[in-house]
């Protein structure tokens, strides 16, 4: 269990969805979590906030001591001691990744070559991010019934959201633009008055 | 307020924002750790994205101790990782104690805020993308690399899709260029 966890973190490049095939196959392989289990905890990590791999790792770890003890450690406890295990594993491999290579590059900062490699580096990681929202505009997102009139509502929100994110507006006096988080919840407000 | 409890603060709260996966956050990261504490520059932070994309791993945690570790070393980099992680991990332990997963999927309340919530998130990733592309100076003659890395890593086609074989081209493509700039220099005479 433990080993499976550290190989996802050590291996989940990308992050997120792309991690979540990896995980399917080592804990619904071996007989964990069943199948129906997954896909109600994948559901859930993209319902909630948080991030989906941190959200995917607590859930399991969570309910795995229970289905592979056939019940006898089915106990808040060893829930409690499973999730802690599942969300450390994940996260603390890649932590030590992140430490060293975040030190290699500040010592070698004002070398040439990092410096090079760094700018040509930066328009790629915008196309990335580029990317991501480009893959994130699909029917799932803006209309999972496929109705006219939701896709055309998704989209105002999508342009309301941008506006507000992007432009600068006087705010007591103040130039600047709309905090992203509010932005989430105010357009969470509108999905709330839209369709309930 | 030690910077400590700053640096914890401000991680857990982008931690309880990030919905659909760790690009979200970055509009979040953006406002916070660029434009409100002065953490790291505009252009710095293009950079900390490609270290915490190419090592493996859960992304918005990576950031989080990326961005740590650049204020106060390892200890800020553990600090702002739990701060990050905490928020998900108690309620997702909330949720598995006292709800059944029925009770969250099938929840109307629920799904209609998401309805709302996703279309904006997708708005949140598109406004760092102007931001930095600004920030970074890019010109007509060097913006078709993002467009092409965006174009190819959307299509989802095996390994042209990856993004690490993107991180790689970019860094390559920025070694070589830097190599023959050096040489033509040195090829050309001293100025008298």
């Amino acid at each position: 269990m433990i080993w499976a966890y550290l190989k996802i973190g050590i291996f989940g490049f990308g992050g997120g969805y792309a991690m979540l095939s990896l995980v399917e196959r080592s804990v619904v392989g071996p007989g964990w979590i069943s199948e129906q289990m997954f896909t109600d905890i994948v559901a859930i990590s993209q319902m909630t906030p948080g991030p989906i791999g941190i959200n995917s790792a607590t859930y399991i770890g969570y309910v795995a001591p229970g289905q592979v003890s056939g019940g006898t450690l089915a106990s808040p406890l060893w829930g409690f001691l499973g999730s802690l295990l599942c969300t450390l594993t994940v996260t603390v491999p890649s932590f030590f990744l992140v430490i060293k290579a975040s030190h290699f590059i500040r010592k070698h900062n004002e070398s040439g070559v990092i410096k090079a490699i760094f700018a040509g580096l930066r328009p790629v990681l915008i196309g990335l991010i580029a990317s991501a929202a480009i893959m994130l505009m699909n029917w799932e997102n803006f209309s999972p019934d496929h109705d006219t009139r939701t896709l055309v509502s998704s989209i105002a929100i999508c342009i309301t959201a941008f506006c507000l994110v992007y432009f600068k507006i006087n705010i007591r006096g103040k130039r600047r633009s709309m905090h992203p988080i509010l932005v989430i919840c105010l357009m969470g407000l509108a999905g709330f008055i839209l369709y309930y | 307020m030690g910077i400590y409890r700053q640096l914890f603060l401000t991680f857990f709260k982008i931690g309880a924002f990030t919905f659909g996966g760790g690009w979200a956050m970055i509009a979040i990261i953006e406002k916070e750790v660029v434009d409100r504490h002065h953490w790291i520059r505009k252009d710095e932070f293009l950079d900390l994205i490609a270290i915490a994309q190419s090592v493996p791993g859960v992304l918005a945690v990576n950031f989080a101790t990326c961005i740590g570790d650049r204020l106060k070393g390892m200890k800020g980099g553990i600090v702002a990782a739990i701060g990050t992680i905490l928020p998900s991990f108690l309620l997702i332990l909330a949720i598995a104690i006292f709800l059944t997963p029925e009770s969250i999927k099938n929840n109307r309340v629920l799904s209609a805020i998401f309805m709302g919530i996703r279309p904006a998130v997708v708005a949140l990733i598109i406004a760092p993308v102007i931001t930095t592309a600004k920030s970074s100076k890019l010109t007509l003659s060097t913006a078709w690399i993002p467009a092409l890395a965006a174009i190819m890593i959307s299509l989802n086609i095996g390994v042209i899709s990856n993004p690490i074989t993107w991180i790689a081209i970019g860094g390559a493509g920025g070694y070589l260029h830097w190599e023959y700039t050096r040489r033509r220099i040195r090829k050309e005479p001293p100025a008298a």
